[in-house]
């Protein structure tokens, strides 16, 4: 395939689904549980994390409502507790950190880079099993009575007081971690030894980037959390005494291991995120991303700081003032490349030709809520005015506009971006749009209040409340409620468009990556002939084959062809 | 299934194959360095802290065993070196014979383990089973004590299961390298067990000082 | 107390008016930044609307000067927002000489404060307006947080620790106390009221303790002699441990030849663990007393190991080096 294959507009009517691609090659509910195409194994992921996102959904459902009074009747103090820690759990461990990177990821990497498959089909099929085992453990505490420790285990309430099923939630996070640590070094690997001929790594699409950047973190990270909650739960079950004080441990080495990991968690959420967030920019300003280079060396800026921020979780526990203003230096130091992504996010739009396409609506506001987000981020990163926020619901929104606001918006805003491509079809795009603008007012709602409820001083965490905090906290149930109107939405029409959307096309927006050069769905094997990239990323003046104008330079060969 | 040898759908030549299964293994030998860093840290932690009390829980080991144990595993280094190798050169026979003598002083390593943990079952120096450093021993002895022995257990176990797998992927090779599958052309199984096999025994390598030597002049 | 829907809470310590212009600095910035990018996002956004079906963007690959300077601008105001934090976070960790010293032990689920002449609060604590107070704050079971918003203060309550604060209360009134550092079942009812007094309505409430109240050191003194201790540190520098009079806030040289500063922490250390800090020139025989101690045993022992500070030191037999005299 070259740049100058086709001259014919993508976009023409009447397109038909390919005879055979990759859902129908084969059939059976053994083709799709022994599968090791990577394109069926991110579906796998698709159904099995929007599975764990609704579980999580209800427990924060239920916490909602019962914050609506400051007494709260709907549960008691320990059910409470449990809700909040559920939530939790199911969310970070099972939703956010698998949900871009092996979902989209997994579909997107070898397509985007012109390969067959991932480096290790079978390592990948067997990450789903172990992301499933550890589920089932996880999903088994919960219905044995669940468990109270907050998602963050300290120690020693969780090794020692905690008499709740912490031991079988503890397995299940250590186990559900060999699936990060299997699914990052398959991508770098992949990302390494699989591109395609001519597809060098300043042509790589960003999203691969941001990919191998949070690969990186997996690697490094995760096996850390897995001996750290290894050796909480063996103290648990055996009365050790690593980190319980009665026994000679110590409590804030518990800390400093678990936000090892924990921290550079969050980055694991937010990076691919920024990743689709790039991809979908420059798709619907039709121009080259703003400072390429600078977008792909934040990430991995990003990634690499990310690993010396933790204690700025610990800067009140008596920790050593040097080490607090260490470690508050380098938090602001790590702002620094997030910054850099959201100016470069912005140049792109300038001189474009900006449509309003559901995407862009998502990467819009993913741009307006991660900016709270990060901005937020830099008055807990301040040590005097940690002082005061720290452990309130300032943190819980913060978090949250990290979380949601980030990632779960970039998330939506990929699924939405690659629906034609993964399934074929097209959404409906009124709705669509109309749940962007739900999901976002929603969310403002929901989350805004808390940063002010945080900082008049209500702690995170607490089923009761003083009477004087209830207007903030009625506020942001309602706006979870839209929130939760908005999330229902793209369930239900995504699902329809399954079966009955307008068929897509292999091109619909169109896009410039390699993964938009094959029919969509695409074949098991992606590509019919190996793809060999002679373009540059997000380059819409010198691709013909697009079927757009080139109002500047009509008839300009290929700036970089070689063939 | 593919033979051996062949070409995984995935892959486009040999050559990108053998490379991603080399890169691969050193990313996971990376992982695994972390793995154990943990452990590492929580040791120094408080081999700083009770300095006096780990010495003294140290001196209870047996050097003997340990030490014999440590040369038990470094000669497994070098027969797997030498599996490598007749890979490398096509020297099937010696492939087979190198593989079966590494898992053989593989097995040796984890009985002579075994012995050791059954004398510490005896003395009462199993954390969490009764745990009791001395006769009389007062509380925060024994739970520094118990914090030394949680630790060498934790390390030495974690170290172990790394044996016993490693003794499981030497059993697949052995079985593979019987039906001649490696040639100079193809060995990367070969090469990349050995890889892990290494690894392992450098983790031995840092333990034994850490565990059995701390305090001994 | 508060207004209608207030943004701030009420302002009684001396931190409260640092932290509230550090974070209306920092709203500024946030501000600033939102407004800007936002504003350039919207007049963008319809500015270029796609105006054709086939048009696409003019084809602009990045700016080396726009780049440099938003990384070098932000980084500057970074800085500035770092310094200015430190400055007052720095400030919080040192406490000043001659605080009141109040003890804070954190269990599940209830705060026990004590007066430093011994009167107990559970739940409640008084404090007079305008004195530096400190507050050494230890944990029986699991990690606490001791909160109090209108002072813009909190520090963790971590089992084994000691942890400190500090601040001046600058206003009388009545305000909450939380924990913030989640700690089991009804972590959200362990908090209570702290009442700032005039200093003279504070003196009359100290005074008007009930006969229950057991002044710390004079069951530390008890407890001193319960626990044996008194046969072996004897004042004079004769017995087989050092005298423990002027220890307290001194420099003690220990046998590895470091020192050390005779701090709560320190004297809590050594009472449970011994063998960790030898004094140079004695033995480790004293037992461990680990397990079988209360958080409040300690904090009487050491409040009577702090009442011998005024003693006279021996000149042979002492824990502590001697300012100036050595």
């Amino acid at each position: 395939m070259s740049a100058t294959m086709s001259t014919t507009p993508p976009q023409s009517p009447g397109y038909q689904l390919p005879k055979e691609h990759y859902l129908n090659a084969t059939y059976g509910i053994r083709s799709w549980l022994l599968t090791t195409d990577h394109k069926r194994i991110a579906l796998l992921y698709l159904a099995s994390v929007t599975f764990f996102f609704f579980v999580g959904g209800i427990f924060a459902t239920m916490i909602r409502i019962h914050l609506l009074t400051p007494q709260g009747y709907l549960v008691t103090p320990e059910t409470y507790n449990k809700l909040f820690t559920m939530h939790g759990v199911a969310m970070i461990f099972f939703f956010l950190i698998p949900s871009i990177p092996a979902v989209l990821g997994n579909f997107l990497i070898p397509l985007m880079i012109g390969a067959k498959d991932v480096a290790f089909p079978k390592l990948n099929l067997l990450s789903w099993y172990i992301y499933i085992t550890g589920g089932c453990f996880v999903l088994y505490s919960f219905a044995t009575g669940g468990l109270d420790t907050g998602w963050t285990f300290y120690t020693p309430l969780s090794s020692v007081y905690s008499n709740s099923a912490v031991t079988p939630a503890i397995l299940g996070i250590f186990i559900n971690g060999f699936s990060s640590i299997l699914t990052g070094l398959n991508f770098v690997v992949t990302i390494h030894t699989m591109r395609a001929p001519g597809m060098t790594w300043f042509r790589l699409p960003l999203f691969v980037w941001a990919q191998y950047s949070t690969s990186i973190i997996f690697i490094l990270g995760t096996p850390v959390i897995a001996i750290t909650l290894l050796l909480a739960g063996l103290e648990r079950m055996f009365h050790l005494g690593f980190f319980n004080p009665a026994l000679g441990g110590d409590p804030i080495l518990f800390q400093h291991l678990f936000w090892f990991y924990s921290h550079p968690a969050v980055y694991i959420m937010i990076l691919p995120a920024m990743g689709v967030v790039s991809e979908i920019i420059p798709t619907f300003a039709r121009k080259p991303i703003f400072g390429y280079t600078f977008i792909a060396a934040s990430s991995i800026a990003i990634a690499v700081i990310g690993f010396f921020v933790w204690a700025h979780h610990m800067f009140l526990t008596g920790e050593s003032t040097y080490a607090a203003l260490a470690f508050s230096l380098l938090s602001y130091l790590v702002a620094i490349p997030s910054a850099v992504k959201v100016f470069n996010w912005t140049s792109t739009l300038y001189k474009g030709s900006i449509s309003y396409d559901t995407p862009m609506l998502y990467a819009l506001g993913f741009i307006g809520l991660f900016l709270i987000g990060g901005l937020t981020g830099l008055f807990l990163a301040c040590l005097g005015l940690d002082i005061h926020i720290h452990d309130t619901y300032f943190v819980v929104a913060h978090f949250h506009y990290i979380m949601v606001g980030g990632a779960v918006m970039g998330y939506v805003g990929g699924l939405h971006f690659w629906w034609p491509k993964i399934t074929g079809k097209i959404y409906p795009e009124f709705l669509a749009r109309l749940a962007a603008v739900i999901l976002f007012i929603g969310f403002n709602l929901t989350f805004f209040p808390q940063f002010i409820l945080g900082y008049l001083g209500m702690p995170r965490r607490y089923h009761d409340y003083p009477p004087e905090f209830q207007v903030l906290n009625v506020m942001s149930t309602a706006g979870a409620s839209i929130l939760a109107l908005g999330y229902l939405l793209p369930m239900l029409y995504l699902t329809w468009s399954m079966r009955y959307g307008k068929v897509a096309g292999p091109n619909p927006w169109p896009a410039t990556g390699l993964e938009w050069r094959t029919p969509s769905p695409p074949p098991t094997e992606n590509f019919e002939v190996t793809p060999v990239v002679n373009w540059e990323p997000y380059d819409y003046k010198n691709r013909p084959d697009l079927g757009l104008a080139t109002p500047t330079a009509p008839t300009l060969a290929p700036a970089h062809g070689d063939d | 299934m593919h033979r051996t040898g062949e070409l995984s759908g995935q892959f486009q030549t040999l050559e990108q194959q053998k490379d991603s299964a080399t890169l691969g293994m050193w990313i996971f030998l990376a992982t695994e360095i972390l793995f154990f860093g943990g452990l590492f840290l929580t040791y120094t932690i408080n081999r700083h802290t009770y300095a006096s009390m780990f010495a003294e829980a140290s001196r209870t080991l047996d050097l003997k065993l340990g030490g014999f144990n440590t040369v038990v595993l470094i000669g497994s280094s070098l027969t797997m070196a030498m599996a490598v190798w007749s890979a490398q050169v096509g020297k099937k026979k010696l492939v087979t014979l190198f593989l079966i003598l590494t898992l053989l002083l593989g097995c040796v390593f984890l009985g002579v383990k075994a012995i050791e943990y059954k004398q510490k079952f005896d003395e009462n120096h199993v954390p969490g089973l009764n745990f009791q450093f001395e006769k009389n021993a007062d509380q925060a002895t024994n739970a520094h004590a118990q914090l030394f022995f949680s630790l060498y257990f934790g390390m030495t176990g974690l170290h172990a299961l790394h044996m016993v797998i490693g003794a499981g992927l030497l059993v697949w090779l052995i079985k593979q390298s019987m039906a001649g599958r490696f040639t100079p052309q193809y060995n990367t199984p070969v090469e990349n067990v050995g890889l892990y096999w290494h690894f392992v025994d450098i983790v031995w390598i840092y333990l034994f000082p850490l565990l059995y030597l701390i305090d001994r002049h | 107390m508060q207004s209608q829907l207030p943004f701030y809470p009420e302002q009684a310590s001396n931190f409260a008016p640092s932290v509230d212009s550090l974070m209306t600095f920092l709203i500024l910035v946030s501000v600033f930044f939102s407004a800007a990018i936002t504003a350039a996002i919207v007049i963008f956004f319809f500015k270029f609307h796609r105006k054709s079906k086939n048009e696409i963007g003019v084809p602009i690959h990045g700016d080396m000067r726009l780049e440099i300077s938003w990384i070098v601008f932000p980084a500057f105001l970074a800085l500035a927002m770092f310094g200015w934090g430190a400055v007052v976070y720095v400030d919080y960790r040192h406490p000043p000489q001659d605080t009141l010293d109040l003890y804070v032990i954190g269990k599940q689920w209830m705060w026990k404060i004590q007066q430093p002449n011994g009167r107990r609060e559970i739940n409640e604590m008084h404090v007079p307006v305008g004195r530096d107070v400190k507050l050494v704050l230890a944990s029986e079971d699991v990690i606490h947080d001791f909160f109090v918003p209108a002072f813009r203060v909190k520090m963790d309550v971590v089992p084994g620790h000691y942890n400190t604060m500090w601040f001046r209360p600058t206003k009388a009134g009545h305000y909450h106390f939380f924990c913030s550092q989640y700690c089991g079942t009804n972590h959200a009812v362990m908090g209570g009221w702290v009442t700032v007094m005039e200093p003279s309505d504070y003196a009359a409430w100290l005074s008007g303790s009930t006969g229950e109240d057991v002044n710390p050191v004079v069951a530390g003194e008890k407890l001193f002699a319960e626990k044996a201790c008194s046969t072996c540190h004897l004042s004079n520098g004769t017995g087989r441990a050092p005298s423990l009079n002027g220890v307290y806030g001194g420099t003690v040289r220990l046998a590895d030849g470091s020192t050390v500063t005779a701090d709560d922490a320190y004297i809590r250390e050594s009472i449970l663990d011994p063998p960790a800090k030898i004094v140079a020139g004695y033995q480790p025989l004293m037992p461990a007393f680990q397990g079988q101690l209360t958080e409040e045993q300690i904090m009487s022992l050491t409040a009577y190991i702090k009442s011998l500070q005024s003693q006279p030191v021996p000149a042979t037999g002492a824990g502590v080096t001697v300012p100036g005299k050595r």
